[in-house]
């Protein structure tokens, strides 16, 4: 019976998609719709042949859900490579602009390829680690097979499709120019569609939970998973010029709008990039290191610090500007009391090291999960302190906050996600342990090499630009036209680049070695679980 | 009294008020007798069921 009502659904879909590709007003939309009714079709004719025949019910309630959780690491390593290598060109366009190449114009240059890096690396990458991960945890600490069934899977396919849409749409000029939040109105609506699914098999385990307490973890993914929603909504409510096409108007006028966008933006940060990630600190430095987390209370006071502290932490992106004073203060007063939340945060994922300090020397993934936690902690000072207006003022819109980003970024999201899949991929394919440590320490060494590079270079080219810009001669006038600071940056340019290379390089030995670990590495043996009795 | 006034001026006394009480609360519940006990057991959550859900209610303490 279900199959009928999913057979009307796919079909009224796949015909408004065909009608919508004829109407289109515009070319992302027209591309779009094309998608969007080629799945449509598909999914009609699978599911078509797969009706009325006879069902057969295999009971999985004794077992995880880890299909879903397996695809969910490939989609994580994949989009990664993706996000790195768009990133690391990009890059090289910004040294070399002959890289805009003159063919392309209007689809591959600068302006359109940096969303699709900044979208693939944290909604592509990051967001498939945040899913497949917290898939993982909440099965395990709620001792409970995931809820929904297939509904699982949906959120998987909805999110890819999610990102294919995206990254299509900047390419093809389909944007809201809103950093981070660029996709139109259509894809935004979708994305809802999925992060309520999301939200729902996530919280159906939890409450099913055959645990009496919900794990720390936990609490971090699912405030990660209410708050997005909630950030997205809000900064998405737009009106769509033609229900034909892909543009859109904001209702939010002037700096409301702003004060809204950085509201948003800040807060990815703080729930997508942070929240989020440290639910996988809490579980995964623990498991790797095989001991508990250092504080559970500490843990607790983390938690309901950091999510007070952060939601306000937005206005500091907007110093100097049509925001009142009062606004920006209040943000640039949170921003540094949060430093204190996430130190303790900090300090909790160390010490679970503690009496296990010897473990840094001989597994190259426990010291990828602590550099990542290092530079968590690197990140969460030099923040608060940009935060500061007169700090801000000099390093507002240089190359600095790109640094800063990227260190926290590359850093921390980028190696504990590393740590997580070398954890999972051999655990999810049972297999005895990964096919290569000494490939994880080039791993680890070529990408924190590639960090230090690049935060290095943003520093130097981004107070050097700061200062070039507010440098005054003795009657007043200003020293340097902006093309001077454009000529100073080269040099950085081309450091930042290469240490974007050694970045991918790292990624892609990892999926070599995870892909090697998944065909050549020995399984691992069934009867392990099995009990022997001692002698 | 206009909206943003009101509003305001809610912000700045009641729900402040509200919100850092609510935070003192959870410090001083964190730190009640026999938390350490109880956390010691949540702590090591990660350290069972690793390949398959618990049976029925085996799991609850």
């Amino acid at each position: 019976m279900s199959n009928y009502i999913k057979l009307i659904v796919l079909g009224v879909i796949a015909v408004f998609a065909a009608i919508a590709t004829n109407y289109a007003r515009d070319l992302a939309y027209q591309v779009h719709a094309i998608l969007v009714m080629l799945i449509a079709g598909g999914l009609f004719i699978w599911t078509l042949r797969n009706t009325d025949e006879p069902e057969t019910f295999v009971d999985h309630s004794g077992e995880y859900m880890d299909g879903v959780i397996r695809y969910g690491v490939i989609a994580t390593a994949f989009w990664g490579v993706i996000g790195f290598v768009a990133g690391t060109f990009i890059a090289f366009q910004l040294a070399f602009p002959a890289l805009n190449f003159e063919w392309a114009q209007g689809y591959l240059n600068f302006g359109r390829l940096r969303p699709l890096h900044t979208s693939a690396v944290i909604f592509a990458f990051g967001g498939n680690a945040l899913i497949a991960t917290s898939f993982y945890v909440v099965q395990r600490t709620s001792a409970a097979r995931l809820w929904g069934g297939n509904l699982a899977w949906f959120v998987f396919w909805g999110y890819q499709l999610f990102i294919v849409l995206a990254a299509t749409g900047y390419v093809l000029g389909g944007t809201q120019s809103k950093e981070y939040a660029e996709p139109e109105w259509y894809v935004d609506l979708w994305l809802t569609i999925v992060w309520v699914a999301y939200l729902a098999v996530y919280l159906g385990t939890v409450i099913k939970r055959k645990e009496r307490h919900i794990y720390v973890a936990n609490w971090f993914y699912l405030a990660f998973i209410v708050t997005v929603a909630m950030l997205h909504v809000v900064n998405n409510i737009t009106i769509p010029v033609s229900i034909w096409g892909s543009k859109s108007v904001i209702v939010w006028s002037g700096v409301q709008d702003a004060m809204i966008q950085w509201w948003y933006g800040h807060n990815a940060v703080g729930f997508f990039l942070t929240a989020g990630f440290l639910g996988m600190m809490y579980y995964f430095i623990p498991k790797q290191a095989e001991r508990p987390v250092f504080s559970y209370k500490l843990s607790i006071i983390h938690f309901w610090a950091l999510i007070f502290l952060y939601i306000w932490a937005g206005p500091h992106h907007l110093h100097y500007t049509a925001l009142p004073d009062w606004a920006s203060t209040l943000g640039m007063v949170f921003s540094v009391v949060l430093w204190m939340p996430s130190w303790g945060g900090m300090i909790n994922g160390l010490m679970t090291l503690s009496g296990a300090w010897d473990k840094l020397r001989t597994d190259p993934v426990i010291r990828m999960m602590v550099i990542s936690v290092g530079f968590y902690g690197m990140s969460t000072f030099e923040g608060p302190m940009m935060s500061i207006r007169a700090v801000n003022s000099l390093s507002h819109y240089t190359d600095w906050t790109i640094g800063h980003v990227h260190s926290g970024a590359l850093g921390w999201n980028g190696m504990i996600t590393f740590g997580a899949l070398y954890f999972l991929v051999p655990v999810l394919w049972k297999r005895e342990r990964l096919y290569s440590l000494q490939m994880v320490s080039w791993h680890f060494w070529l990408a924190t090499i590639g960090i230090v590079l690049y935060a290095a270079s943003m520093w130097v080219t981004g107070i050097m630009e700061g200062l070039m810009w507010r440098e005054v001669d003795a009657n007043g006038f200003l020293v340097n036209s902006f093309a001077d600071t454009v000529a100073a940056k080269f040099p950085m340019y081309v450091v930042r680049a290469l240490g974007g290379v050694m970045f991918v390089a790292g990624a892609v030995i990892m999926c070599y070695n995870l892909w090697m670990t998944v065909r050549k590495a020995p399984a691992k043996e069934a009867s392990l679980s099995v009990a022997v009795p001692a002698e | 009294m206009e909206e943003y006034t009101l509003l305001r001026q809610f912000a700045d006394s009641w729900m402040l008020l509200l919100l850092f009480t609510f935070f003192i609360g959870i410090v001083v519940w964190v730190f009640r007798p026999g938390s350490s006990k109880e956390y010691n057991d949540t702590a090591n959550i990660p350290f069972r069921h690793q390949d398959k859900p618990a049976e029925s209610k085996e799991a609850r303490p």
